[in-house]
């Protein structure tokens, strides 16, 4: 059957996406993911409306260091899509650019354990906190400590990704839906920088 | 695809969704045992709140001491109840069971689209419903907030004995469901998109794999909201948070001393995902009836399309409307206002569906068997349970009718009956299907009556009780004056209800007889028109011997130029001329 519609795509026998089911279905998780994310954000935005006295983000947080978490993650995107673009052509020099990726991944874990760290010296904990309101950090401490897990998870997939693309085992399709994961961590990101620490 | 031969892979480890669903709908009915015992527990309180019974004493020491139930244990007798029979019942024999089942068979595939996963969903299930059983027997016994967990009651470890591990385990069991729920729907989505027949477009599909996909859509856009709620309730419980605790609370005297959340966030994160989850649950009651209904009427159902697009309006409806559950929360009038016509604007799509229904009924000459019997009782309850939703849609009738047992009634007639009537028909239906063995038609209409009447008696009863003003999950009537007129109607509710269990001993001993000793299925008794009757009963793994094609929609009942009154899907337009 030939897929020259959108009418006939529909038409069964074939995924309407030209995509396979394993990526539809990343994008069903990512979905899902992005719901539960949602969740999160949108009680800490109850909460935050909510109190008196929430501390304010240029008091607590040193921006600069937050501005350089946010500059090595999204350019971990641009080597992550770098990767994708190759995984197909060049396996050798994708599995460099997720490599890359990796790395990336591993600089934004150890910033943000030095700011926690930073934090809780100050006494930031998620039952108290010396700025304010005592749910700030109960926010600040799960949502970006959630997201931290994501991307954790996301660097073990992607050096998985990068073994298996340099040893050949992995299809090149695999490289893109460990791409999507990656965007998706780093796009939530973009969200919790700017309703932490720019508003 | 080659087929497993050791018992273990073929039916215990299983890769196989037809396994897999069947496997789901045992533990279904195994869990609604456990929940319809607790039912009766409830009612024999509440029917008899004096009597002592001394062998439930010998039975469960605990929570009968000195022959009367604990107030506590009506508290978590309630909560499991909700839990069992919403989680664990009718969705993992409706949605997960069935829904496994049906939708790789009737879009014509193999399999679902991740097979391990698919096993994965059922052992992650089975491990939730057994963690939610073992709640029983923790210290303090079972989660007694509520099937909705409304905090501070279960955040706050102290607050009754309930809420101490059981709500732990309660809040464990329930993360371990939403994973497996979720790997469920998943799969489903994915299998609708990329794994149906050549020809099966869209709109050829049965309603019955529609209603999966759009159950399986909301599931996955409403639980991950709760999955975050759960996440901060345990950390409120056991990392010291506040998330839902308001500043200066104090439990038994004493002042709890964290503080600053809110409790009504808890109830936004819910029933965003509780009103969708109802939904969840009903639709696919809803998509098995347009699947039914025809093999009886012998005739085309009325209104295909209106029907997908009403379902999927509802379905979208059902995610924007959780604010009418907290009508009495303090919530702005305009807040409540808006709640009130999204939830009134709802009655519109599910009409429609219940016209379609009256419509597929229109002029047909009925020659009735169990399934199609079951499927008349479940839209006679579709509209006598909607009827009861336009008065607690709206607002102002809420605030009279809150917490009432006139709510009781309400969704027992909804999500406890129509979806209940829905997989007892599916049951009855596909169950030469998967045994390849008919069920017992006796038994069968001897159990649609009783549970017709019983359901009837039983809930509308407890509309009128609620309407004079008696609270839901109280303990006992007998000490307030205005509710003394009450108790008569109570004892009738839990003698009735006491019937009704037993005529579900019926279906059960019908099941297990049926399986084993029932009369030899061909491959399609009901002479029905979609895939899955293509195939020998019981199907063979990999399903289909060669790829099907599909020529038609599914309800093309009584054709023009066909040797028999339908012609399936599979039937190519050169014998009978294609309506769809």
């Amino acid at each position: 059957m030939t897929t020259t519609t959108a009418e006939s795509r529909w038409m069964g026998g074939e995924c309407p996406f030209a995509a396979g089911w394993k990526k539809v279905m990343m994008w069903v998780f990512i979905i899902g993911d992005a719901v539960l994310f949602a969740g999160f954000l949108s009680s800490y935005g109850y909460a935050r409306t909510m109190s008196a006295d929430w501390p304010p983000a240029s008091e607590v947080f040193n921006l600069g260091l937050i501005g350089l978490m946010t500059f090595v993650l999204i350019s971990s995107s641009a080597t992550m899509a770098a990767a994708v673009a190759m995984a197909k052509s060049d396996r050798a020099r994708a599995a460099r650019f997720v490599w890359m990726t990796v790395v990336g991944g591993l600089i934004f874990l150890g910033l943000q354990a030095y700011e926690w760290s930073h934090l809780i010296a100050e006494g930031g904990r998620p039952w108290a906190n010396p700025w304010g309101a005592s749910l700030f950090g109960a926010y600040f401490f799960m949502i970006t400590g959630f997201h931290g897990t994501h991307v954790l998870i996301g660097v073990i997939v992607n050096i998985v990704t990068a073994l298996r693309t340099a040893s050949g085992v992995t299809p090149a399709e695999n490289v893109e839906m460990a791409g999507l994961y990656w965007h998706f961590v780093d796009l939530v990101w973009v969200f919790i920088f700017t309703l932490f620490y720019l508003l | 695809m080659s087929e497993p031969q050791s018992f273990i892979r073929k039916c215990v480890f299983s890769l196989d969704h037809k396994v897999i669903g069947i496997q789901y709908i045992v533990t279904g009915f195994v869990m609604a045992i456990v929940g319809g015992l607790l039912s009766l527990l409830i009612r024999l309180q509440l029917g008899w709140p004096t009597t002592l019974w001394p062998i439930l004493e010998t039975l469960m020491p605990n929570a009968y001491q000195s022959g009367v139930m604990s107030p506590e244990f009506y508290l978590a007798a309630v909560t499991m109840h909700g839990t069992i029979m919403a989680f664990f019942f009718v969705s993992y024999v409706l949605v997960s069971g069935f829904g496994n089942y049906l939708v790789p068979l009737q879009v014509g595939a193999k399999d679902m689209a991740f097979p391990l996963l698919n096993m994965l969903s059922y052992w992650i299930g089975l491990l939730s419903a057994i963690v939610m059983i073992l709640a029983f027997f923790v210290e303090g016994g079972a989660a007694a907030a509520g099937w909705t967990a409304y905090p501070p009651l279960s955040a706050i470890a102290t607050a009754v004995p309930g809420s101490g591990l059981g709500q732990t385990v309660w809040l464990l069991s329930m993360a371990l469901f939403i994973v497996s729920f979720t790997m469920t729907g998943m799969n489903v989505v994915a299998t609708v998109f990329s794994m149906r027949a050549k020809g099966m477009s869209m709109m050829r599909m049965p309603l019955t794999v529609w209603s999966y996909f759009i159950s399986a859509v909301m599931g996955l856009l409403a639980f991950p909201p709760l999955t975050a709620a759960a996440i901060m309730l345990l950390f409120d419980r056991h990392g010291g948070t506040a998330f839902f605790l308001p500043a200066g609370l104090s439990v038994g005297g004493q002042l709890i001393d964290v503080g600053g959340g809110s409790p009504l966030l808890w109830q936004h994160l819910f029933w965003f995902l509780g009103h969708p989850e109802v939904y969840v649950l009903i639709l696919p009651a809803l998509g098995i009836t347009f699947d039914i209904l025809p093999a009886f009427t012998r005739k085309p159902i009325f209104g295909y399309r209106i029907s997908v697009w009403s379902l999927i309006i509802a379905g979208f409806l059902g995610l924007i409307v959780w604010g009418h559950h907290m009508f009495v929360s303090g919530m702005s009038p305009f807040t409540g206002e808006y709640f009130s016509l999204a939830t009134l604007l709802i009655t519109i799509p599910m009409a429609i569906v219940g016209v379609c229904m009256l419509g597929s009924l229109w002029g047909a000459q009925l020659k009735m068997a169990t399934p199609g019997l079951f499927i008349l009782g479940l839209i006679s309850l579709f509209g006598t349970g909607g009827f009861g939703g336009l008065f607690l849609g709206n607002a102002t009738a809420d605030i009279q009718l809150h917490d009432t047992y006139f709510v009781v009634g309400h969704f027992h007639l909804m999500i406890g009956g129509v979806t209940v009537f829905g997989l007892f028909a599916a049951v009855y239906f596909w169950f030469p299907k998967m045994f390849g063995r008919m069920m017992n038609e006796p038994l069968g209409r001897v159990h649609f009556w009783a549970s017709t009447i019983g359901y009837y008696l039983v809930f509308l009863t407890q509309h009128f009780v609620g309407l004079r003003g008696a609270p839901r999950r109280y303990y006992s009537f007998a000490s307030y004056e205005y509710l003394e007129g009450i108790a008569t109607s109570n004892m009738f509710i839990s003698t009735v209800a006491f019937i009704l269990g037993a005529a579900q001993l019926l279906f059960l001993f019908n099941f297990a007889w049926s399986a084993f000793k029932g009369k030899r299925a061909e491959a399609n008794p009901w002479r029905a028109t979609t895939l899955e009757w293509t195939v020998p009963s019981p199907p063979p793994h990999g399903n289909f011997a060669e790829e099907p094609v599909v020529h038609r929609w599914p309800y093309e009942y009584s054709p023009d130029g066909a040797d028999e009154d339908f012609a399936g899907q599979e039937v190519d337009g050169s014998t009978v001329p294609v309506t769809a």
